[in-house]
């Protein structure tokens, strides 16, 4: 019995000492430049950008296409033969959808993989974790498509490629009062995800300004799986279309149960529906609903062509919206990485400060004071199982 | 004498852990530190809940609901401390030391509070049903705060300031109050009370009728883990900036049970290793990247196939054990328990 204890012990001791000899002490590998340089030190040899996404859990579907895209940007930059003559390594992390686990890759990638930069996450309340640690470490952060407007205002270190939470409620109330030419419409919002409830916000706020009148609004929770409460009281307030900005799981359910109570009314929508998933859960029940997004691949731009039928190659299917934007994040940080005299965090911040008119993927990126990206967004109207693209609304 | 004696090894703890967290924070890279934080919060639900889970055998499953309020509370005192006492003794340690303590304490006991709201009524259940109450109660801790706009609904309570609620956490304070927790929580199980406790997980029926007050015990054995669920709660805010309905779901109680039963369910040591296992496991296992889930969960089975009573079972490590002296060893011997 003591025999064992003492093994037990052995065991614990010998597992401290492996985790203090693998990442070891502070000056064993990356330079200490102070305050703004802690990673990316050395002018020769590779870059390391780093990437942290939800490739596993819940939102595993947004971590894996906006990888994907990233791998993609590098792969192309790398066979033009990299930047200033060196190569750009990825290194990506996983987050499990969680926000300790979030902070715990972006402190691993500072700490241990020395990145010069960081892409990452999809989901606003993962960024925020993660562009905390960022922003007091230094490093340039860039998100590729958390629309929360709290993501950037952590500080100087955190830049976005895509528009925020309010403009996409705008858009769709825009949408809804002059081109669909409606008046009343119902909100059903997800109220466990800022992001829902920023969009229903917005689009409440934009859609009363212009003469429109919210005449319901309901709530769910993710994972819910029962809409029949909810959809019953919106059949009964006369709405001539509802807004769901939720993410794809809960949409497809809502469209189906929409139709199952016969409410003949289209879904409105944000980039959250934007998923192969949602078809197959929603099915023909959302056929005539609308969504907004950054970019419609039918309706795309040659740069948009050259990068669709890329990543078709290499990956065997579509890219989404979110795929789009991670690889015009990896884009823009290049781009920066290219205009800095030297590939440090603190050049990689001014490059990525004075992005302008950037062509991108999913439109022109312009960096603008507040490190948000002034673009605008498309449309889509679901049409024979496929989003199609319907319109451009301007900022 | 002897509270001269207590009084001198506290300070000695005290020293050692002022002195480990400087080397820590100034030598060590911040990943690695980060995760020694995050596993010191882990050993602290895990020696917690096994007073509850373990040495009592009631299965509370609701947890993450206890640490949601101490880090709710930590996180909502501490930013309406903070300017309050700047104000007097403006900035620096000592201010920064009261703020988040009183905030910390102010977390314990809201959750020990609850603890009780919860426990009286549930706690004269048995065996499974105490599990469903725990669990509805942790996932309606979970909705109230999503609903709860004065503190930040579903994006989470982060203080007015962007870059999020003030960096108390460090090392020093985290293993303080793990320090603080293994002794009461040791003390509490190894009195007459936790005799009791111990009556209560072998045979209810049998304690009750050797006049043990089952159920005021239970509460209190409660308590005293939903107090310590509330003071992780309290450090993991302020280490992560932010604290959202999301970190608490139930997930995280689960990891707590998973803590304690890979360890030994009734060993506080085990907690402490089932703690830091989960802590680690995770992280050390990144360079496998999405299959680090599946080889975590598999690494699960094997544990609980070769060991089911966990790494410790019942027993607990002590220096004694380790480095035996003759003299205590025929009475050690006869203690040693029979599997």
């Amino acid at each position: 019995m003591r025999r064992k204890t003492v093994v037990v012990a052995a065991a614990i001791v010998s597992l401290v000492a492996s985790l203090a000899f693998t990442f070891g002490c502070k000056n064993g590998g990356g330079s200490q430049n102070g305050p703004g340089g802690s990673g990316g030190g050395n002018q020769t040899g590779e870059i390391v950008i780093g990437h942290y996404a939800s490739m596993t859990g819940d939102t595993a579907h947004f971590g894996q296409d906006t990888d994907k895209a990233v791998r993609l940007a590098v792969e192309e930059v790398n066979a033009q033969g990299g930047i200033k003559g060196r190569r750009v390594k990825l290194v990506t992390l996983d987050t499990r959808g969680d926000a300790t686990e979030a902070a715990n890759a972006v402190t691993r990638l500072i700490d241990v993989e020395h990145v010069s930069a960081i892409i990452g996450e999809v989901a606003s309340t993962l960024s925020l974790a993660g562009g905390r640690v960022a922003q007091r470490r230094g490093i340039p952060m860039v998100s590729p498509s958390s629309t929360n407007p709290a993501v950037t205002a952590i500080g100087n270190n955190v830049f976005r490629v895509c528009f925020i939470d309010p403009f996409q409620g705008t858009v769709m109330a825009k949408f809804a009062r002059e081109n669909l030419r409606l008046t009343k419409v119902a909100i059903i919002k997800d109220v466990r995800s800022d992001y829902s409830i920023g969009l229903a916000e917005n689009f409440r706020r934009a859609f009363t300004q212009r003469g429109g009148q919210v005449v319901a609004e309901q709530s769910y929770s993710a994972g819910d799986t029962d809409f029949s409460a909810q959809l019953t009281a919106i059949r009964d307030s006369g709405a001539e279309a509802i807004f769901v900005p939720g993410y794809y799981g809960e949409v497809g359910a809502i469209a189906v149960t929409k139709q199952r109570l016969g409410i003949n009314v289209p879904l409105l929508g944000g980039d959250g529906w934007d998923a192969p998933d949602l078809f197959r859960i929603g099915g023909a029940a959302l056929e005539g609903s609308f969504y907004s997004n950054h970019f419609a691949p039918d309706a795309a731009s040659d740069r948009a062509r050259r990068f669709i039928s890329a990543f078709q190659r290499r990956f065997g299917s579509e890219p989404t919206g979110l795929g789009a934007l991670g690889y015009d994040a990896a884009m823009v940080l290049f781009e920066a990485m290219r205009r800095a005299q030297s590939v440090t965090p603190a050049t990689i911040r001014e490059g990525l400060t004075a992005t302008r008119n950037f062509e991108g993927v999913t439109g022109r990126i312009t960096i603008n004071a507040q490190r948000d990206a002034d673009k605008s967004a498309v449309v889509l109207r679901i049409r024979g199982g496929r989003a199609v693209y319907e319109t451009t609304v301007q900022p | 004498m002897k509270w001269l004696l207590r009084a001198a090894v506290a300070a000695a703890i005290v020293g050692a852990l002022w002195g480990l967290s400087y080397v820590l924070h100034e030598h060590v890279i911040e990943y690695v530190v980060r995760i020694a934080m995050l596993c010191g919060m882990n050993i602290i639900l895990a020696v917690g809940l096994n007073l509850i889970n373990g040495t009592t055998g009631q299965f509370s499953i609701g947890h993450a609901g206890f640490m949601a309020v101490g880090a709710y509370t930590t996180a909502y005192v501490c930013t309406q401390l903070a300017p309050e006492v700047a104000g007097v003794l403006g900035t620096g340690f000592l201010p920064d030391a009261v703020v988040f303590n009183v905030g910390l304490i102010a977390g314990a006991a809201l959750a020990a509070a609850t603890g009780v709201v919860v426990g009286v009524p549930s706690l004269r259940l048995k065996g499974d049903y105490l599990a469903i109450v725990t669990l509805g109660f942790g996932e309606i801790i979970r909705l109230l705060l999503t609903n709860a706009e004065f503190l930040g609904g579903a994006t989470g309570f982060s203080g007015d300031n962007p870059t999020g609620l003030s960096p108390y956490t460090n090392v020093f304070w985290v293993f303080l109050w793990v320090v603080i927790v293994i002794v009461v929580i040791r003390n509490v199980t190894f009195s007459q009370t936790g005799r009791s406790l111990e009556a209560i997980s072998e045979d209810e029926i049998a304690a009750e009728a050797m006049g043990t007050p089952t159920t005021r015990l239970k509460v209190v054995a409660f308590t005293l883990s939903a107090a310590a669920a509330g003071i992780a709660g309290g450090l993991f805010a302020h280490l992560q900036g932010s604290v959202r309905p999301d970190d608490f779901k139930f997930d995280r109680s689960i990891d707590m049970i998973v803590m304690i039963i890979v360890g030994g369910l009734g060993s506080i040591t085990g907690a402490v290793i089932g703690g830091i296992f989960v802590g680690v496991t995770l992280e050390l296992m990144r360079d496998l990247s999405e299959y680090r889930l599946v080889l975590y969960s598999l690494l699960l089975v094997i544990i609980m196939l070769v060991r089911p009573q966990g790494v410790l079972g019942k027993r607990e490590l002590s220096f004694s054990r380790l480095f035996p002296k003759k003299a205590a060893k025929p009475a050690r011997a006869a203690g040693d328990e029979k599997p």
